[in-house]
Order: structure tokens, then sequence, then C-alpha cells
């Protein structure tokens, strides 16, 4: 046993080793792979904001993929139809976002489990319709095109954002709030009898959660540069969960594990000529449900057990007397 | 008591209502009657996915977003097999009876795994990669190009009284319901119905008395794939979907709400919630000139939303006490 003070260097040290590494890495990169690692930061701000409804609150969410759709068109129209600076757009998103998760947040308070699963997917699949509908504002199905950078321009912002919400994030949820948030993850009415109410801030992890992933949305649409209804398809939205499950719910550590896994393994698959580009799917599918054979509570959950030698696969909430014949 | 006295009529009244409206606006008008029969068909395809969406659901209380995925592949499988130079129904029930081993054949490689060790959210994760995996696998072996499809039931439009009704349309109501009337006779009066609820509703109990519960699992899985592939050909059959690797995508959705109507765990739930979801969606689009097609996924969100509100295990569901 090692005594308490490296021990809790650790997290700090880790935190400023990878900042220098993701601060360095650009000056490796073709320009054109600076904005892959740019959409890696996108992963990581949206997979982050998963995480504070999800991963730290309890309430699954198979739908934030909308609420990226309400920060990228918010940034879209603005910089297109107005006129605005890009970056200047970012806060609107959040307030915007913010809006717009409260306002799912509030009958999600009556959800519970598959329910709140299947509601948020619903949203999921009904925001780019929406989009669709309204071609005066949103631009239909062609979509509105926005300025140009450079990848390096883009790599930089996206990771500058990335680092201020993730301090922002650990802000919040190592106080009082994000107590109250694990309260209610672990026991709903437990935590309503210890006086956490539930409805003030579930809808709150709502909020925060959706203006954090329409700042990643607002990035998400810089970076790609357009913006149509099919760049916030379902697929984002799974992308996204995939991402927050297999880095492990309720980590900050994982968050990245898990961005790197998303938007790098499909582009790995297809660079790396193990497979042709129709396949990918294929492959990412099948490592998504060994992933979860193999490492049920995620990555995260495995470097921790490699650190402190805890057990992992463990967990309160493995259904029992299952399996066997 | 008087609590629940008081709510229990609601439902059926509302649904008396509801049918009670729509045979007196098809008894004055004939385009309300084609609108509500061929409402009735695409509910009927929601139907057949959404009672598969409640077969595993009942057994291991995980959503499979795979579930319209699997459709789709199977429904491929009924192409080729008719591109080779199969009859339409040899190729149906061949597609049938490989949607079935199939469907045993993901649970056993795909799901148990994950589910030997995982919570119920990592199964849903396991089940949106099968999603991905499956409809990339589409993709892989046909393409993305839309598919020609043929129809069993040649345009024939039978009148009745001034209403066409499609012998399409008729079709489709028809085999949907025959579908899971069939499932529901095996559930009901066959032993290996009897013990397949029996290791859904108490699976330990249910291995005490010598029934393989994660057989009766794998078989379940077989089933809802029987049930997706009855679907997934009717609805490549019907002239408004095209058969490329997405077809399914928005069939579930409505599945999806159809299962939640219903309270997720009742088949007959969920059979009414999709007959209905079908008729209301087609009345919507032909009547009220801003509803677009765009908007037809969100009005069935909204819809699920409505009733959840006020009454949150479903139309049909059990309230659940939960406790800490």
């Amino acid at each position: 046993m090692s005594s308490m003070t490296p021990r809790r260097l650790i997290g700090p040290l880790v935190a400023v080793a990878a900042a220098v590494a993701i601060a360095l890495i650009p000056l490796t990169l073709s320009d054109y792979n600076r904005s892959t690692g740019a959409t890696v930061g996108v992963f990581f701000v949206a997979i982050l904001a998963l995480n504070i409804v999800t991963g730290y609150t309890g309430q699954i969410s198979i739908g934030h993929g909308a609420f990226m759709a309400v920060g990228g068109y918010t940034t879209a129209i603005l910089t297109h139809d107005h006129g605005w600076n890009d970056i200047a757009t970012m806060p609107v998103a959040l307030l915007v976002g913010f809006a717009a998760g409260v306002i799912v947040g509030l009958p999600a308070l009556r959800f519970h489990g598959v329910y709140l699963a299947l509601t948020t997917f619903a949203v999921a699949l009904a925001v780019p319709q929406i989009a669709k509908n309204y071609p005066n504002f949103t631009g239909g199905t062609e979509g509105l095109a926005l300025p140009t950078h450079t990848g390096l321009w883009l790599y930089r912002t996206t990771w500058i954002v990335a680092g201020i919400v993730f301090v922002l994030a650990w802000l919040i949820l190592r106080g009082r709030t994000g107590r109250a948030f694990r309260s209610i993850r672990d026991s709903e009415i437990a935590a309503a009898s210890s006086g956490v109410s539930l409805s003030l801030y579930k809808t709150l992890a709502f909020g925060i959660s959706a203006a954090f992933s329409a700042v990643a949305g607002s990035l998400y649409v810089l970076v790609n540069n357009f913006v149509n209804p099919d760049v916030f398809a379902l697929t984002l939205s799974l992308y996204i969960l995939i991402g927050a499950v297999v880095g492990g719910l309720g980590s900050l550590w994982g968050i990245l594990i898990g961005a790197v896994f998303v938007e790098l393994l499909p582009i790995g698959l297809t660079s790396a000529h193990v497979s042709s580009s129709q396949s990918v799917p294929v492959i990412f599918g099948a490592v998504v449900i060994a992933v979860m054979a193999l490492l049920p509570l995620g990555a995260a959950n495995l470097l921790r057990a490699l650190h402190f030698g805890s057990k992992i696969g463990q967990s309160s909430d493995v259904p029992q007397g299952t399996e066997g014949r | 008591m008087t609590r629940r006295l008081n709510t229990s009529w609601i439902v059926p009244g509302f649904l008396l209502a509801g049918c009670a409206a729509l045979v007196f606006g098809s008894l004055r008008s004939s385009l309300f009657a084609q609108q509500t029969i061929s409402g009735l068909a695409n509910g009927g395809i929601y139907a057949s996915l959404a009672v598969a969406l409640v077969l595993i659901y009942r057994a291991t209380e995980v959503i499979n977003f795979a579930q319209g995925a699997i459709a789709t592949f199977t429904t491929y499988i009924a192409w080729q097999l008719i591109d080779w130079g199969l009859g339409y129904w040899p190729a149906f029930f061949c597609t049938l009876g490989i949607a079935f081993v199939g469907g045993v054949a993901l649970e056993l490689i795909a799901i148990r795994p994950v589910e030997r060790r995982g919570n119920q959210l990592t199964v849903v994760i396991a089940s949106i990669g099968l999603l991905i995996l499956v409809e990339g696998a589409v993709g892989y072996i046909w393409g993305n190009d839309i598919r020609f499809m043929p129809s069993p039931f040649p345009a024939h439009v039978y009148r009745v009284g001034g209403v066409a009704f499609s012998r399409q349309d008729l079709a489709t109501i028809a085999i949907s319901i025959a579908s899971v009337g069939v499932l529901w006779l095996l559930f009901q009066f066959t032993k290996l119905g009897l013990a397949m609820r029996a290791a859904a509703v108490r699976p330990d109990a249910a291995r005490l008395v010598g029934i393989r519960v994660s057989w009766m699992l794998s078989l379940g899985w077989g089933l809802a794939a029987v049930l997706g592939a009855v679907a997934g050909m009717m609805a490549a059959a019907s002239p408004s979907v095209l058969l490329q690797p997405s077809m399914m995508d928005g069939i579930l959705i409505y599945a999806f709400a159809a299962a939640v109507l219903g309270g997720l765990e009742s088949a007959a739930g969920a059979v009414i919630g999709a007959l209905a979801i079908g008729v209301m969606l087609n009345l919507l689009g032909s009547y009220v000139s801003w509803v677009t097609p765009q908007l037809l996924l969100p009005a069935a969100f909204v819809l699920m939303l409505v009733v959840l509100l006020v009454k949150p295990s479903g139309l049909f569901g059990r309230t659940r006490v939960r406790k800490v």
C-alpha cells in the first residue's frame, strides 16, 4: 500500500499529462488528421455531457444527438443568416441547449428506465425530421454552409472548449450538486428522503447536460463546416452513448477513451485496410458487443482496477440467477 | 378501491369511442374508410414488430434496438431467394425458418455473453452494437441501392358500396394479425409456450421445475425474429416503403410507440397500440394539411409522450411500486 499523498496526486498528474499530450499531438499531424483530432474533441464534449445525465444522475438518454442538433443549428443559423462570429455563437448555443434540456427534462421526470430510453430515442429521431420540415429556417435537406477553418484552428478551438467544459463539469460534479446527482442515481427514494429535490436536480442534470451537448453540436458543425439534418442522424446519438458506456459511465477519464474509441476505431479500420469501408460498421458493431461482453463496466473500470487492485465486473445491479441451465 | 373503479373504465371507454368514431366516419365518407383501412394495414406491420419487442422485453426487461435491423436483414434474404427464382410463398416460409435460426444464433453469440456479466444497460448497448452490425451487414452484402420487392398480392381493388379496399392492405392486416394470433396460440395452449411464460415471469422457480430458462430466452429471440421478418416482408411489399438498409428505422419507432402505448408487457396492448397509431397517423396525414410526411414521426412521438404523461405505465401496463 502506498501512502495517500501520491495516490491523490495521480488524478491531477494524469490530467496535466493528458493536457500536454493533447496540446503537442497536432504538431505531428497533417492538417486533415488535425480536424479528425478536432472531431475526437467534439465527441469528448458530447460524451462528457451525456455522462452528467446518464453516468452521474442515472437517467439513460439515447437522444443526445438532438441536443447537439439544437446547438449546431443555433451556430449555423447565427453565422449563416446573421453574420455572427462562430465562437460568439457558442454561449448562445449553451443557453438554447439548456432551455431545450429543461423542456425535455420536465416530462422526463415522470419516466423511468426503459420508458425514458425510448422517449429520448424518439427525440433523437424526431428532431432531424423537424429540421427537414422547416427549410426556410434550417436550409432543409440541403442544409447551410459555414465558414471553413484550418485543421489546426479547429483542433485548438475544440480542445480549448473541451478543457473549459471539462473543468466546469468537474466543478459542478465535485460539490453539492454532484452529490445530489449521484444520490439520485443510487436510489431516488433514498435521495428524496434525505431532502434532495428530485424534480429540481433531475431537470438541472438534463439542462446542464443538454447545454454542454449543444456546445458539442456547435463545434461539430464548425468541424464539418456545414449542417443538414443527416449530420444529426440517429447514428450520432448511438455513437455518443456507445462512447460513454465503452469508456465507463460515471468516470471522467473514461470519456477520453470513449471519444477515441467511437471516432478513431472506424477511421483506423478503414485506413489500416483491415476492411473495405463497407464492412466498417460490421466490425465496429462486433467490437462494441465484444467490449460489452469482456468489460461490462467500461474501460475506465479496467484502468481503475489496474491502479488500485479493486475487483472489476462486480456490479450491484447485475441480475442474479438469470443464467445457467 | 373506489379510485380503481373510477379509472378502470377510461381506457376501454376511449377505445370504444375511438372505434365508434372510425365506424361512423367510414360510413359517412368513402375516403375516410379507405384511409382507415390503409392505416390499419400500416398498424398491422407495426403490430408484428411491436409484439416482437414485447416478447423480448417480457423475458429480459431489455428493449432490443436491433429488432428493426434484423427484420430488414431477413427481408433481404427473402428478396434474394425470390431473385434466385423461388416463388414468393416458398421464399416467405423459408425466410421465416432462417429468421428463427438466425434469431436464436444472435442471442447465443451476441447477447448471452454480455448478459452473463453485465447489467441492463450493457445489454442495451450490445443491442445497439447489434443494430449497427446488422444494418452494416445488409449494406455490405446487398449494397445501399434500393431493391424492388415483389408483392404477392397483385394490384386488385375490392369495391364495397363505393369504397375501394386494396387487396394489399387487407392481406397485410390479415397476415400480421394471423402471425400474432399463431404466437398467442403457441403461448397459451402449448407446453412450450407455458415453459416460456414461466421462464419470463419467474426464472428461478422455472429452473427449479426443470425448464431450461436460458434456452427459452434463445427461443424468444428466434420467435421475435420471425415476427420481425413478417413485418419486414409486409412493409417491403407495400408501395410506400422502399427496400433499403434503413427500411425499418422509422417503422421501429412506430413499433416502440405502439409497445409503449400498450404498456410494454402486454402483447394485446401492443397490437391495439399499433393499430391505433397506424390509423391515427394515416388520418392525420390525409386530413390535417400542415402535417407533412416529415412530421408524422414527431407526431407519433408526441402521442406517445401524451399517453405516458397521463398514464406512465401505458394503456395496459401494470403499475409498479418502486422500493428503496
